[in-house]
Protein backbone atom coordinates (compact mmCIF):
# COMPACT_ATOMS: atom_id res chain seq x y z
CA UNK A 1 0.00 0.00 0.00
CA UNK A 2 1.51 3.08 -1.06
CA UNK A 3 1.64 6.02 1.87
CA UNK A 4 -0.35 8.91 1.68
CA UNK A 5 0.89 12.48 2.76
CA UNK A 6 -0.70 13.27 6.36
CA UNK A 7 -0.54 17.20 5.35
CA UNK A 8 -1.85 19.29 2.67
CA UNK A 9 -2.10 22.65 1.24
CA UNK A 10 -6.06 23.46 1.02
CA UNK A 11 -6.71 25.16 -2.71
CA UNK A 12 -10.24 27.39 -1.27
CA UNK A 13 -10.99 28.43 -4.33
CA UNK A 14 -13.64 31.29 -4.62
CA UNK A 15 -16.85 29.50 -3.27
CA UNK A 16 -15.75 27.49 -0.38
CA UNK A 17 -14.35 30.32 1.82
CA UNK A 18 -16.45 33.13 0.42
CA UNK A 19 -20.00 31.68 0.21
CA UNK A 20 -19.77 28.24 1.98
CA UNK A 21 -17.10 28.37 4.28
CA UNK A 22 -19.11 25.62 6.38
CA UNK A 23 -17.46 23.39 3.80
CA UNK A 24 -14.51 24.56 4.76
CA UNK A 25 -14.96 23.95 8.31
CA UNK A 26 -16.01 21.08 8.18
CA UNK A 27 -13.52 19.47 6.04
CA UNK A 28 -10.88 20.42 8.18
CA UNK A 29 -12.29 19.46 11.32
CA UNK A 30 -13.26 16.00 9.79
CA UNK A 31 -9.54 15.98 8.27
CA UNK A 32 -8.42 16.63 11.65
CA UNK A 33 -10.10 13.73 13.55
CA UNK A 34 -8.21 11.61 11.45
CA UNK A 35 -4.67 13.36 11.77
CA UNK A 36 -4.53 14.87 8.30
CA UNK A 37 -3.18 18.70 8.60
CA UNK A 38 -4.49 21.54 6.75
CA UNK A 39 -1.74 24.38 5.29
CA UNK A 40 -3.23 27.23 4.07
CA UNK A 41 -1.95 28.39 0.71
CA UNK A 42 -1.33 31.94 1.35
CA UNK A 43 -2.11 34.10 -1.73
CA UNK A 44 -3.70 31.37 -3.87
CA UNK A 45 -6.47 33.14 -6.28
CA UNK A 46 -9.35 31.87 -7.97
CA UNK A 47 -8.40 28.20 -9.82
CA UNK A 48 -9.72 29.89 -12.52
CA UNK A 49 -12.62 28.11 -13.23
CA UNK A 50 -11.77 25.74 -16.32
CA UNK A 51 -15.30 26.35 -18.00
CA UNK A 52 -15.49 29.89 -17.55
CA UNK A 53 -11.78 31.30 -18.03
CA UNK A 54 -10.88 27.82 -19.67
CA UNK A 55 -13.41 29.12 -22.59
CA UNK A 56 -12.99 32.68 -22.59
CA UNK A 57 -8.85 32.40 -22.85
CA UNK A 58 -6.88 28.97 -22.27
CA UNK A 59 -3.58 31.49 -22.22
CA UNK A 60 -4.95 33.12 -19.35
CA UNK A 61 -6.26 30.59 -17.55
CA UNK A 62 -3.23 28.20 -17.38
CA UNK A 63 -0.67 30.36 -16.03
CA UNK A 64 -3.48 31.69 -13.55
CA UNK A 65 -3.61 28.21 -12.48
CA UNK A 66 0.23 27.64 -12.50
CA UNK A 67 0.92 29.87 -10.24
CA UNK A 68 -1.37 28.21 -7.83
CA UNK A 69 0.20 25.12 -8.24
CA UNK A 70 3.60 26.63 -7.87
CA UNK A 71 2.35 28.28 -4.18
CA UNK A 72 2.07 24.51 -3.44
CA UNK A 73 5.38 23.47 -5.42
CA UNK A 74 7.17 25.66 -3.00
CA UNK A 75 5.42 24.50 0.25
CA UNK A 76 6.39 21.25 -0.43
CA UNK A 77 3.11 19.87 -0.20
CA UNK A 78 0.30 18.26 -2.22
CA UNK A 79 -2.93 19.68 -2.55
CA UNK A 80 -6.34 19.05 -2.12
CA UNK A 81 -9.48 21.00 -2.49
CA UNK A 82 -13.40 21.16 -2.14
CA UNK A 83 -14.78 22.50 -5.19
CA UNK A 84 -14.75 20.24 -8.95
CA UNK A 85 -14.13 23.46 -10.70
CA UNK A 86 -10.50 23.83 -8.23
CA UNK A 87 -10.19 20.23 -9.28
CA UNK A 88 -10.69 20.45 -13.13
CA UNK A 89 -8.65 23.70 -13.29
CA UNK A 90 -5.76 22.70 -11.20
CA UNK A 91 -5.72 19.06 -12.29
CA UNK A 92 -5.97 20.13 -16.03
CA UNK A 93 -3.13 22.27 -16.06
CA UNK A 94 -1.14 20.43 -14.14
CA UNK A 95 -1.40 17.53 -16.54
CA UNK A 96 -1.33 19.19 -19.38
CA UNK A 97 1.46 20.91 -17.93
CA UNK A 98 4.02 18.00 -17.05
CA UNK A 99 2.20 16.52 -20.55
CA UNK A 100 4.18 19.90 -22.55
CA UNK A 101 7.31 21.05 -21.91
CA UNK A 102 7.32 23.81 -24.64
CA UNK A 103 3.52 25.02 -23.06
CA UNK A 104 5.56 24.58 -19.75
CA UNK A 105 8.26 26.94 -21.08
CA UNK A 106 5.78 29.71 -22.23
CA UNK A 107 4.31 29.78 -18.93
CA UNK A 108 7.08 29.66 -16.94
CA UNK A 109 8.14 32.60 -18.62
CA UNK A 110 4.75 34.70 -17.03
CA UNK A 111 5.37 33.69 -13.91
CA UNK A 112 8.95 34.27 -13.96
CA UNK A 113 7.94 37.87 -14.03
CA UNK A 114 7.18 37.70 -10.21
CA UNK A 115 10.11 35.26 -9.64
CA UNK A 116 7.72 32.28 -9.40
CA UNK A 117 8.30 28.80 -11.33
CA UNK A 118 5.89 26.22 -11.74
CA UNK A 119 8.03 22.76 -11.75
CA UNK A 120 5.58 19.88 -11.76
CA UNK A 121 6.47 18.33 -7.79
CA UNK A 122 2.88 18.82 -6.49
CA UNK A 123 -0.21 16.70 -6.97
CA UNK A 124 -3.46 17.63 -7.02
CA UNK A 125 -6.43 15.77 -5.08
CA UNK A 126 -10.38 15.84 -4.00
CA UNK A 127 -10.58 16.09 -0.52
CA UNK A 128 -13.43 13.44 -0.64
CA UNK A 129 -10.64 11.03 -2.59
CA UNK A 130 -8.70 11.76 0.10
CA UNK A 131 -12.11 10.44 2.42
CA UNK A 132 -12.06 7.62 0.40
CA UNK A 133 -8.54 6.16 -0.69
CA UNK A 134 -6.61 7.28 1.89
CA UNK A 135 -8.47 7.88 5.06
CA UNK A 136 -10.44 4.73 4.12
CA UNK A 137 -13.67 3.38 4.65
CA UNK A 138 -12.96 1.57 7.97
CA UNK A 139 -11.38 4.07 9.59
CA UNK A 140 -14.42 6.82 8.90
CA UNK A 141 -16.85 3.64 9.76
CA UNK A 142 -15.42 3.54 13.15
CA UNK A 143 -16.15 7.02 13.70
CA UNK A 144 -19.92 7.34 12.95
CA UNK A 145 -21.67 8.07 15.71
CA UNK A 146 -24.86 9.28 14.44
CA UNK A 147 -25.75 6.43 11.89
CA UNK A 148 -27.76 8.09 8.84
CA UNK A 149 -30.16 5.15 9.17
CA UNK A 150 -33.52 5.84 7.56
CA UNK A 151 -32.03 8.72 5.26
CA UNK A 152 -32.50 8.29 1.37
CA UNK A 153 -29.55 10.19 -0.12
CA UNK A 154 -29.69 11.29 -3.82
CA UNK A 155 -26.03 11.67 -4.57
CA UNK A 156 -24.40 13.98 -7.34
CA UNK A 157 -21.16 14.03 -8.40
CA UNK A 158 -20.96 17.39 -10.41
CA UNK A 159 -19.25 17.02 -13.97
CA UNK A 160 -15.43 17.08 -13.23
CA UNK A 161 -15.01 15.06 -10.49
CA UNK A 162 -14.99 12.22 -12.88
CA UNK A 163 -14.52 13.66 -16.56
CA UNK A 164 -12.87 13.79 -18.47
CA UNK A 165 -11.32 10.60 -17.19
CA UNK A 166 -8.21 10.56 -18.78
CA UNK A 167 -7.29 13.34 -16.70
CA UNK A 168 -9.30 12.62 -13.38
CA UNK A 169 -8.43 8.89 -13.52
CA UNK A 170 -11.16 7.81 -11.39
CA UNK A 171 -12.86 4.94 -13.25
CA UNK A 172 -15.69 5.00 -15.77
CA UNK A 173 -18.01 8.19 -15.50
CA UNK A 174 -21.08 6.56 -16.31
CA UNK A 175 -20.58 3.78 -13.33
CA UNK A 176 -18.87 5.81 -10.68
CA UNK A 177 -18.72 4.65 -6.92
CA UNK A 178 -16.55 7.06 -4.36
CA UNK A 179 -19.71 9.18 -3.62
CA UNK A 180 -22.00 6.33 -2.92
CA UNK A 181 -19.19 4.52 -0.87
CA UNK A 182 -19.28 7.73 1.78
CA UNK A 183 -23.06 8.01 1.66
CA UNK A 184 -23.04 4.26 2.93
CA UNK A 185 -20.65 3.91 5.39
CA UNK A 186 -22.94 6.49 7.34
CA UNK A 187 -25.37 4.05 7.54
CA UNK A 188 -27.87 6.23 4.58
CA UNK A 189 -29.40 4.80 1.59
CA UNK A 190 -27.26 5.66 -1.73
CA UNK A 191 -30.57 5.98 -4.15
CA UNK A 192 -30.17 5.69 -7.92
CA UNK A 193 -32.59 8.38 -10.02
CA UNK A 194 -32.92 8.84 -13.59
CA UNK A 195 -30.64 12.25 -13.39
CA UNK A 196 -28.05 10.88 -11.07
CA UNK A 197 -25.65 11.70 -13.70
CA UNK A 198 -27.23 14.80 -14.93
CA UNK A 199 -25.11 18.57 -14.81
CA UNK A 200 -26.16 21.13 -12.19
CA UNK A 201 -26.10 23.35 -15.08
CA UNK A 202 -23.98 25.93 -13.52
CA UNK A 203 -20.77 25.02 -15.40
CA UNK A 204 -19.11 26.44 -18.24
CA UNK A 205 -20.68 30.24 -17.71
CA UNK A 206 -24.22 28.76 -18.47
CA UNK A 207 -25.51 30.41 -15.60
CA UNK A 208 -23.62 33.67 -16.11
CA UNK A 209 -24.92 33.12 -19.39
CA UNK A 210 -28.98 32.62 -19.22
CA UNK A 211 -29.69 32.26 -15.16
CA UNK A 212 -32.93 31.23 -15.62
CA UNK A 213 -32.33 28.31 -18.74
CA UNK A 214 -29.48 27.25 -15.98
CA UNK A 215 -31.80 26.87 -13.46
CA UNK A 216 -34.30 24.58 -15.26
CA UNK A 217 -31.44 22.19 -15.75
CA UNK A 218 -31.22 21.38 -11.67
CA UNK A 219 -34.90 21.75 -11.46
CA UNK A 220 -35.29 18.66 -13.33
CA UNK A 221 -32.60 17.07 -11.59
CA UNK A 222 -33.94 17.76 -7.89
CA UNK A 223 -37.43 16.37 -9.30
CA UNK A 224 -35.66 13.28 -10.36
CA UNK A 225 -34.18 12.84 -7.04
CA UNK A 226 -37.53 13.74 -5.10
CA UNK A 227 -39.66 11.17 -7.15
CA UNK A 228 -37.85 7.88 -6.08
CA UNK A 229 -38.17 9.58 -2.14
CA UNK A 230 -34.62 11.28 -1.78
CA UNK A 231 -34.45 13.05 1.44
CA UNK A 232 -31.15 15.08 0.35
CA UNK A 233 -28.42 15.41 -2.06
CA UNK A 234 -24.59 14.74 -1.45
CA UNK A 235 -22.04 16.45 -3.27
CA UNK A 236 -18.60 16.72 -3.95
CA UNK A 237 -18.51 20.60 -5.39
CA UNK A 238 -18.41 24.01 -3.69
CA UNK A 239 -19.84 25.54 -7.24
CA UNK A 240 -22.89 22.73 -8.13
CA UNK A 241 -23.68 23.76 -3.93
CA UNK A 242 -23.58 27.85 -4.94
CA UNK A 243 -26.26 26.37 -7.89
CA UNK A 244 -28.18 23.49 -6.27
CA UNK A 245 -28.82 25.55 -2.62
CA UNK A 246 -29.35 29.01 -3.51
CA UNK A 247 -30.55 28.50 -6.79
CA UNK A 248 -33.60 27.06 -5.17
CA UNK A 249 -34.02 30.17 -3.82
CA UNK A 250 -34.00 31.86 -7.16
CA UNK A 251 -35.71 29.27 -8.69
CA UNK A 252 -38.62 29.65 -6.53
CA UNK A 253 -38.41 33.25 -7.57
CA UNK A 254 -38.07 32.32 -11.33
CA UNK A 255 -40.50 29.61 -12.09
CA UNK A 256 -42.93 30.32 -8.59
CA UNK A 257 -42.24 26.90 -7.21
CA UNK A 258 -41.80 26.16 -3.35
CA UNK A 259 -38.31 23.79 -3.27
CA UNK A 260 -36.46 23.45 -0.36
CA UNK A 261 -34.60 20.17 -1.11
CA UNK A 262 -31.36 20.16 1.21
CA UNK A 263 -28.39 20.08 -0.10
CA UNK A 264 -24.95 19.12 1.36
CA UNK A 265 -21.68 18.71 0.86
CA UNK A 266 -20.24 15.68 1.60
CA UNK A 267 -17.98 16.13 4.16
CA UNK A 268 -21.07 18.51 5.79
CA UNK A 269 -23.24 14.80 5.71
CA UNK A 270 -19.93 12.55 6.84
CA UNK A 271 -20.04 16.01 10.25
CA UNK A 272 -23.76 15.08 11.09
CA UNK A 273 -22.70 11.35 11.23
CA UNK A 274 -19.59 11.98 13.07
CA UNK A 275 -21.34 14.13 15.71
CA UNK A 276 -20.80 17.91 14.45
CA UNK A 277 -23.63 20.17 14.75
CA UNK A 278 -25.43 21.86 12.16
CA UNK A 279 -24.27 25.08 12.98
CA UNK A 280 -20.37 23.47 13.05
CA UNK A 281 -21.00 22.85 9.53
CA UNK A 282 -22.50 25.94 8.41
CA UNK A 283 -26.05 24.11 7.47
CA UNK A 284 -27.86 26.53 9.32
CA UNK A 285 -26.89 29.31 7.39
CA UNK A 286 -27.77 27.88 4.01
CA UNK A 287 -30.56 29.05 1.89
CA UNK A 288 -32.25 25.07 2.35
CA UNK A 289 -33.37 24.27 5.57
CA UNK A 290 -32.11 20.16 7.26
CA UNK A 291 -34.95 18.05 7.96
CA UNK A 292 -34.83 16.57 11.53
CA UNK A 293 -33.56 13.11 10.60
CA UNK A 294 -30.40 14.58 9.27
CA UNK A 295 -29.99 16.23 12.50
CA UNK A 296 -31.46 14.31 15.42
CA UNK B 1 -6.97 34.22 -40.14
CA UNK B 2 -7.31 31.06 -41.94
CA UNK B 3 -10.61 28.68 -41.66
CA UNK B 4 -12.43 27.73 -38.36
CA UNK B 5 -11.12 24.61 -38.65
CA UNK B 6 -7.73 25.91 -38.90
CA UNK B 7 -7.76 28.37 -35.98
CA UNK B 8 -9.06 25.74 -33.76
CA UNK B 9 -6.04 23.73 -34.39
CA UNK B 10 -3.51 26.71 -34.11
CA UNK B 11 -5.35 28.31 -31.32
CA UNK B 12 -5.97 25.67 -29.05
CA UNK B 13 -3.25 23.27 -30.11
CA UNK B 14 -0.66 25.43 -28.53
CA UNK B 15 -2.06 24.29 -24.91
CA UNK B 16 -4.14 20.73 -26.11
CA UNK B 17 -1.79 19.69 -28.44
CA UNK B 18 -3.35 19.64 -31.97
CA UNK B 19 -3.95 15.97 -32.32
CA UNK B 20 -6.48 16.43 -29.64
CA UNK B 21 -8.65 18.90 -31.43
CA UNK B 22 -8.09 17.47 -34.90
CA UNK B 23 -10.43 15.19 -33.63
CA UNK B 24 -13.09 17.12 -35.01
CA UNK B 25 -12.12 15.88 -38.62
CA UNK B 26 -13.41 12.34 -37.12
CA UNK B 27 -16.80 13.62 -36.52
CA UNK B 28 -19.31 11.53 -38.27
CA UNK B 29 -22.52 13.04 -36.98
CA UNK B 30 -23.76 10.43 -35.21
CA UNK B 31 -25.49 12.53 -32.61
CA UNK B 32 -24.68 10.95 -29.86
CA UNK B 33 -23.34 14.41 -28.12
CA UNK B 34 -26.69 15.87 -29.15
CA UNK B 35 -28.38 12.98 -27.37
CA UNK B 36 -26.59 13.06 -23.99
CA UNK B 37 -26.53 16.49 -23.69
CA UNK B 38 -28.13 18.36 -21.12
CA UNK B 39 -27.89 21.65 -22.52
CA UNK B 40 -29.59 19.83 -25.68
CA UNK B 41 -32.49 18.99 -23.74
CA UNK B 42 -33.02 22.47 -22.73
CA UNK B 43 -32.21 24.63 -25.21
CA UNK B 44 -31.47 25.36 -29.00
CA UNK B 45 -27.92 24.21 -28.49
CA UNK B 46 -27.51 21.31 -30.88
CA UNK B 47 -24.08 19.81 -30.31
CA UNK B 48 -23.94 17.37 -33.20
CA UNK B 49 -24.66 20.76 -35.40
CA UNK B 50 -22.11 22.66 -33.95
CA UNK B 51 -19.49 20.22 -34.74
CA UNK B 52 -20.43 20.14 -38.45
CA UNK B 53 -20.71 24.08 -38.64
CA UNK B 54 -17.60 24.11 -37.45
CA UNK B 55 -16.34 21.86 -39.98
CA UNK B 56 -17.69 23.39 -42.93
CA UNK B 57 -16.53 27.17 -41.52
CA UNK B 58 -20.12 28.83 -40.64
CA UNK B 59 -17.78 31.13 -38.36
CA UNK B 60 -20.37 34.02 -37.93
CA UNK B 61 -22.79 32.03 -37.48
CA UNK B 62 -21.39 30.11 -34.76
CA UNK B 63 -20.23 33.51 -32.66
CA UNK B 64 -22.98 35.27 -33.23
CA UNK B 65 -25.29 32.25 -31.78
CA UNK B 66 -26.24 32.71 -28.20
CA UNK B 67 -26.67 29.05 -28.39
CA UNK B 68 -22.44 29.27 -27.86
CA UNK B 69 -22.34 29.88 -24.64
CA UNK B 70 -24.95 26.98 -23.22
CA UNK B 71 -22.68 24.37 -22.86
CA UNK B 72 -21.81 23.54 -19.47
CA UNK B 73 -18.42 22.17 -20.55
CA UNK B 74 -19.87 18.77 -18.83
CA UNK B 75 -17.60 16.55 -20.83
CA UNK B 76 -21.17 13.98 -21.28
CA UNK B 77 -20.35 14.21 -25.16
CA UNK B 78 -16.66 14.25 -24.92
CA UNK B 79 -16.57 10.88 -23.04
CA UNK B 80 -19.24 9.57 -24.85
CA UNK B 81 -18.59 10.31 -28.90
CA UNK B 82 -17.37 6.73 -30.50
CA UNK B 83 -15.13 8.58 -32.65
CA UNK B 84 -13.15 9.79 -29.88
CA UNK B 85 -13.76 13.61 -30.88
CA UNK B 86 -12.60 15.84 -28.11
CA UNK B 87 -15.97 17.49 -28.07
CA UNK B 88 -15.87 19.83 -24.86
CA UNK B 89 -12.25 21.26 -25.59
CA UNK B 90 -12.88 22.17 -28.89
CA UNK B 91 -16.14 23.81 -27.96
CA UNK B 92 -14.06 25.51 -25.27
CA UNK B 93 -11.42 26.60 -28.29
CA UNK B 94 -14.09 27.95 -30.45
CA UNK B 95 -15.88 30.11 -27.66
CA UNK B 96 -11.93 31.55 -27.04
CA UNK B 97 -11.36 32.42 -30.73
CA UNK B 98 -15.22 33.97 -30.25
CA UNK B 99 -13.91 35.98 -27.06
CA UNK B 100 -10.96 37.39 -29.28
CA UNK B 101 -13.04 38.31 -31.89
CA UNK B 102 -15.57 40.93 -29.23
CA UNK B 103 -18.13 37.87 -28.74
CA UNK B 104 -18.43 38.18 -25.09
CA UNK B 105 -21.17 39.13 -23.03
CA UNK B 106 -21.17 42.00 -20.32
CA UNK B 107 -21.82 39.41 -17.30
CA UNK B 108 -18.72 37.03 -19.01
CA UNK B 109 -16.43 40.02 -18.80
CA UNK B 110 -17.49 40.87 -15.43
CA UNK B 111 -16.46 37.40 -14.45
CA UNK B 112 -12.85 39.02 -15.49
CA UNK B 113 -13.25 42.37 -13.68
CA UNK B 114 -13.54 40.45 -10.58
CA UNK B 115 -10.58 38.43 -10.45
CA UNK B 116 -8.51 41.38 -12.20
CA UNK B 117 -9.80 43.45 -8.67
CA UNK B 118 -9.99 40.79 -6.01
CA UNK B 119 -8.00 38.04 -6.95
CA UNK B 120 -11.59 35.73 -7.28
CA UNK B 121 -14.26 35.30 -9.24
CA UNK B 122 -16.44 35.48 -6.32
CA UNK B 123 -15.06 37.74 -3.56
CA UNK B 124 -15.43 38.01 -0.24
CA UNK B 125 -17.68 40.89 1.24
CA UNK B 126 -18.59 41.68 5.03
CA UNK B 127 -22.10 39.16 5.62
CA UNK B 128 -19.54 36.19 4.71
CA UNK B 129 -16.84 37.21 6.79
CA UNK B 130 -19.56 36.76 9.30
CA UNK B 131 -20.60 33.24 8.18
CA UNK B 132 -16.88 32.37 8.44
CA UNK B 133 -16.44 33.60 12.44
CA UNK B 134 -19.71 31.70 13.10
CA UNK B 135 -18.18 28.32 12.21
CA UNK B 136 -14.85 29.31 14.05
CA UNK B 137 -13.11 30.35 10.94
CA UNK B 138 -10.57 33.67 10.06
CA UNK B 139 -12.86 36.25 9.25
CA UNK B 140 -10.68 36.56 5.94
CA UNK B 141 -8.96 33.62 4.19
CA UNK B 142 -5.42 34.08 3.24
CA UNK B 143 -6.06 34.47 -0.62
CA UNK B 144 -5.02 37.02 -3.13
CA UNK B 145 -8.35 39.04 -2.07
CA UNK B 146 -6.65 39.32 1.85
CA UNK B 147 -5.45 43.30 2.61
CA UNK B 148 -2.19 41.80 3.38
CA UNK B 149 -1.58 39.92 0.28
CA UNK B 150 -1.52 42.82 -2.45
CA UNK B 151 1.48 41.69 -3.84
CA UNK B 152 0.28 38.69 -4.07
CA UNK B 153 -3.19 39.85 -6.38
CA UNK B 154 -0.71 42.04 -8.02
CA UNK B 155 0.93 38.56 -9.65
CA UNK B 156 -2.87 37.53 -10.54
CA UNK B 157 -3.02 41.30 -12.24
CA UNK B 158 0.35 40.42 -14.10
CA UNK B 159 -0.43 37.77 -15.75
CA UNK B 160 -4.15 39.78 -17.20
CA UNK B 161 -1.19 42.14 -18.42
CA UNK B 162 0.50 40.04 -20.02
CA UNK B 163 -1.61 37.99 -22.24
CA UNK B 164 -3.47 41.03 -22.45
CA UNK B 165 -6.78 39.72 -21.29
CA UNK B 166 -7.62 43.41 -20.18
CA UNK B 167 -7.13 44.57 -22.97
CA UNK B 168 -9.60 42.09 -24.47
CA UNK B 169 -12.35 42.63 -21.88
CA UNK B 170 -11.80 46.43 -22.33
CA UNK B 171 -11.24 46.81 -18.91
CA UNK B 172 -10.19 49.87 -17.02
CA UNK B 173 -7.19 50.19 -14.48
CA UNK B 174 -8.11 53.74 -13.58
CA UNK B 175 -11.70 52.41 -12.20
CA UNK B 176 -11.29 49.05 -11.77
CA UNK B 177 -14.10 47.69 -14.55
CA UNK B 178 -15.11 47.65 -17.52
CA UNK B 179 -14.35 50.86 -19.86
CA UNK B 180 -17.66 53.03 -19.77
CA UNK B 181 -19.48 51.11 -17.00
CA UNK B 182 -19.10 54.40 -14.71
CA UNK B 183 -21.24 55.95 -17.44
CA UNK B 184 -23.89 53.46 -16.75
CA UNK B 185 -22.90 52.03 -20.73
CA UNK B 186 -21.58 48.81 -21.95
CA UNK B 187 -18.69 49.48 -24.09
S1 LIG C 1 -20.84 11.90 -30.91
FE1 LIG C 1 -18.87 12.37 -31.89
S2 LIG C 1 -19.02 11.55 -33.99
FE2 LIG C 1 -21.11 11.61 -33.17
S3 LIG C 1 -21.88 13.63 -33.88
FE3 LIG C 1 -21.03 13.94 -31.83
S4 LIG C 1 -18.91 14.60 -32.17
FE4 LIG C 1 -19.66 13.68 -34.09
S1 LIG D 1 -19.96 19.33 -22.62
FE1 LIG D 1 -21.41 20.85 -23.44
S2 LIG D 1 -21.98 20.03 -25.44
FE2 LIG D 1 -21.06 18.34 -24.32
S3 LIG D 1 -22.79 17.29 -23.35
FE3 LIG D 1 -22.03 18.79 -21.86
S4 LIG D 1 -23.26 20.65 -22.18
FE4 LIG D 1 -23.52 19.32 -23.99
Amino acid sequence: MTEHPTEYAYFLGCITPNRYPGIEAATKKIFTEFGIETKEMVGASCCPAPGVFGSFDMHTWLPVAARNLAIAEEMDLEIYVTCNGCYGSLQEADHLLRENPKLKEKTNKILGKFGREYKGTTKVNHSIVVLHDFIGLEKLKERITKPMNDVNVAVHYGCHFLKPREVRGHGSSETPYILEDLVKVTGAKDVDYKDKLMCCGAGGGNRTADSVQSLEWMRQKLVSAMEVGCDCMVHPCAFCHLQLDRGQAEMNKAFGTSFDFPILFATQFLGLAMGLSEKEVGLDAQTTTMPEKLLK
Amino acid sequence: MGTLYEDIIDYGGEVFGKEHLETLRECVQCGKCTGGCPSGRNTAFRTRKLMQMALVDMREEIFNAPELWFCSTCYTCYERCPKGVKVTDIIRTIRNLAAKEGHMSVPHRMIGVYVMKTGHAVPIGPAQMELREAVGLESQPPTAQHPQNKDQLEQVQTIFKTTGYDAMIDFDWDTMNLKGMDKGGKK
